[in-house]
């Protein structure tokens, strides 16, 4: 593994049969979908995890309850396909004609438009990492003791000064474990953003254009190592940096998500 | 003790918890065919002195003992000696009613019989029954014993949890306030059993309740912080007790 | 803010159905009992099915969960009835990190463990893989559960003169079995739709195999093989195959909810 040294992670030019390995382009394009996909899902699930038990009306909480939890276990694979064949024409159709035309001005929106893109994968990863959030973010807003929020009611706080004064603060670190959580799933998820990404060894500043991550370089060529055994370690090499940081990250997550459950044995 | 010689006694037996003494230097002996009564403030070590008697108390992290405890003159903490088959000699009912709730009526009962395997099938359902009989149980459940257990009030389960402790013929059955869970009726069927079951086994019950204590003993121990203070005849006990702290707690001025 | 979420679980929701419908759509048509009976048919002949995968994956899953379940449990019944230990906190620990590995690096690991061993692809590996992601899962939930279980049970049993080791057993994971029971279920289904892991360990196969030294296909692995292949006659296969994997994941996760809700009611 030494061989590579930190060209491997410094430099753009991924050419198996010349020998030259640098993972630079994906390790942009991990972060950049995971952050990406974070992004949106973020207010999205923390919004339902949030309304669910609190203002949901009770008959929806449990069918909306349910069709989270299937949505999370739809296989990786299902959602590339769906990606491929519904998500991305829907896309190029409607959606990414109005952003190039609106935001062009911006680097991230011009053209080219490719259908498969990083844009696309961080869309399919929003999709994917938003049930997950939500479920564990659930999980830890239910483990807030009830008597915070009704100490917030008997103060004449509204239900909604009671959640946001009251419950997400007592929450907070659970809450951002439960994201960091999500990222961790977004780093390492491999099939779907495989199917959607374009893979192309390539930075380009638009959002647009194809990209790769690491979970899908492996995927893709560590099957038939076109470069030979020098290929193979380059990509070993690519799946120890990308467990290395899962774990680091889930590590994080998992002592923020300890310190709420703590909170509630000691109270 | 009066009468001849004491089924299970201790020899200055303390129980630690880490560096806390809960139980300190305990000489007790009790007979045969009696029930002992062990009364006190919570916390004064009543329990846990209990649970030295049929070695539960190790079972606690970080506990530990010194001294001695001899059933039938034989140290029950002498190496060599197995908890696990010293627990089938020593029976225990806890404060909380325990059934199991995966296994039925009858499978609760014979939970601890089965440990023996030479036991036939047949075996098994005659003592199930004569166990339940003498929980005073059976007329209660004999229609239902494949229902769970789980489907009895508090008082019966508190009586299966008897049977199931009787079922294997221990010498000794230890109570750790059978009854602080139990509305009075309950309460006075498992007190009348008590009386019956002292025909064939040693009881010591732990109650936090003085009359209880009155009506079911033979002799009383009163524990006061980790000590034993005084032990006698119950009805010597509650009449004219000889320590002052008895005295005081007996008639309700503390604890 | 309030309606704002409520836009919120609508647009959490949606993709739900977006996707059941276009695989209903789109896969349903295909559904014929030849599909669940006959091995693929040649590129440009209709008819042709996904049977070969089907076994496959009943049999890469099933013996990973054969071996995954039980060490789940085990683990799970260490960290727990041997709580406060250094060992049963750092068996926690690693299993909580090890549930966020991502399956491509699982895979990898796979690979590198048996493939690379054994110098040949095979169904085991894959099983291997799909063990090694069910292990913390299975753990997990395990440990929770058996947590739930009493303190007073267990002194009920080590009163009676039960070992501890025959009190864990026969008490405490009895107790706490419904619920494992269902958290299996859970990681049997999460599992079942993982294709990463198997992509350099089962690899794939044209053919019916029941042989877990070789190669082997699975449903997962059909449905990117026909999804980002060419002909639009293998599309229109990888929408069918991912209509019978979906059907095969919602069955167990629908499963191991009706285990969990019927001991729930009939301990009310």
């Amino acid at each position: 593994m030494g061989r590579f040294g930190a060209s491997f992670i410094t430099t753009s030019t991924w050419d198996p049969v010349a020998g030259q390995f640098g993972a630079w382009p994906a390790i942009v394009g991990t972060l950049l979908t995971s952050l990406l996909a974070l992004s949106m899902a973020v207010p999205l699930s923390l919004g339902v995890a949030i309304y669910l038990p609190e203002f949901a009306p009770g008959p929806i909480r449990r069918p909306v309850a349910t069709v989270i939890e299937l949505l999370a276990a739809i296989p990786s694979v299902v959602y590339g396909l769906w990606g491929i064949f519904v998500l991305i024409p829907f896309l190029t159709t409607w959606v990414y004609p109005f952003l190039e035309a609106r935001l062009g001005f911006l680097p991230f929106f011009t053209g080219p438009v490719y259908g498969p893109s990083v844009l696309s994968a961080s869309i399919i990863l929003t999709v994917m990492i938003v049930p997950f959030i939500m479920s564990v973010s659930r999980e830890v807003l239910l483990a807030v003791p009830s008597g915070q929020r009704e100490a917030a009611l008997a103060l004449g706080a509204t239900r909604w000064e009671a959640v946001s004064t009251a419950i997400v603060p007592y929450a907070k670190s659970g809450i951002i474990g439960a994201v960091i959580l999500g990222l961790g799933r977004a780093l390492g998820e491999t099939m779907a953003v495989t199917m959607l990404i374009g893979n192309r060894h390539e930075v380009a500043a638009s959002l647009f254009a194809p990209g790769y991550t690491m979970a899908a370089v492996i995927a893709n060529e560590f099957a038939d190592a076109a470069g030979g055994p020098i290929h193979e370690s380059a990509l070993i090499l690519m799946a120890l940096l990308l467990f290395g940081v899962t774990v680091l990250v889930n590590a994080i997550a998992r002592l923020m998500i300890w310190r709420v459950s703590l909170g509630r044995g000691n109270t | 003790m009066t009468d001849g010689a004491p089924r299970i006694r201790t020899e200055r037996l303390s129980a630690m918890y880490g560096d806390f003494a809960a139980v300190r230097e305990v000489s007790l002996a009790f007979a045969p065919n009696r029930v002992h009564a062990l009364i006190g403030p919570s916390g004064c070590g009543k329990s846990t002195f209990l649970r030295t008697l049929n070695r539960m108390h190790e079972t606690i992290p970080g506990a530990w003992i010194e001294g001695r405890v001899l059933l039938d003159e034989g140290d029950v903490y002498a190496s060599g000696v197995s908890p696990v088959r010293l627990r089938r000699r020593v029976g225990m009912v806890f404060q909380k009613p325990t059934p199991f709730p995966f296994m039925s009526i009858a499978d609760n009962v014979a939970a601890g019989l089965v440990l023996d395997r030479s036991l036939s099938k047949a075996r098994v359902a005659e003592v199930v029954e004569s166990s339940l009989r003498r929980a005073a149980l059976w007329d209660e459940v004999k229609d239902r014993l494949n229902a769970s257990a789980m489907g009895l009030s508090g008082g019966q389960q508190q009586r299966l949890c008897l049977a199931r402790s009787i079922a294997p013929e221990p010498e000794v059955i230890l109570l750790d306030e059978p009854t602080a869970s139990l509305d009075p009726m309950g309460t006075q069927k498992i007190e009348e059993l008590v009386f019956d079951l002292k025909r064939e086994f040693t009881i010591v019950i732990v109650t936090h309740n003085m009359q209880q204590a009155a009506r079911v003993s033979d002799t009383t121990s009163f524990f006061y912080m980790g000590s034993m203070v005084e032990h006698g005849a119950t009805k010597q006990m509650f009449t004219a007790p000889r320590e002052e702290r008895t005295e005081a707690y007996i008639t309700g001025r503390f604890g | 803010m309030v309606t704002l979420m409520g836009v919120a679980v609508v647009l959490a929701v949606l993709p739900l159905f977006l996707i059941l419908g276009s695989l209903i759509l789109k896969g349903a048509s295909s559904l014929s009992l030849g599909f669940f009976l006959n091995r693929p048919a040649p590129v440009g002949e209709t008819g042709g099915g996904v049977a070969h995968a089907i076994t496959g994956t009943l049999m890469i899953v099933g013996v990973a969960a054969l071996a995954g379940v039980p060490i789940g449990i085990a683990g799970g019944l260490y960290a727990s009835e041997y709580r406060g230990t250094r060992l049963a906190w750092i068996t926690r620990f690693v299993a909580d990190v090890l549930n966020g590995t991502p399956s491509i690096v699982v895979g990898l690991l796979a690979w590198t463990w048996v493939v690379a061993t054994q110098r040949h692809f095979s169904a085991l590996a894959g099983s291997f893989a799909l063990a090694f992601l069910m292990i913390p899962m299975v753990m997990r939930t395990t440990e929770e559960l058996v947590r739930l279980v009493p303190d007073s049970l267990r002194e009920a049993a080590l009163a009676l003169g039960y070992s501890r080791w025959r009190t864990t057993l026969v008490v405490v994971l009895r107790t706490a079995l419904p619920g494992i029971v269902t958290g299996s279920l859970l990681a049997v289904a999460r599992v079942s739709g993982e294709t990463a892991p198997l992509l350099f360990t089962a690899l794939g196969s044209e053919y019916f195999s029941f042989d877990l030294e070789r190669p082997m296909a699975a449903l997962p692995l059909v449905v990117y093989k026909y999804a980002t292949g060419p002909y639009p006659e293998w599309h229109k296969l990888a929408w069918t195959a991912s209509l019978v994997l979906i059907m095969v994941v919602f069955a167990l996760s629908i499963a191991a909810r009706v285990v969990t809700r019927q001991r729930l009611g009939r301990n009310d």
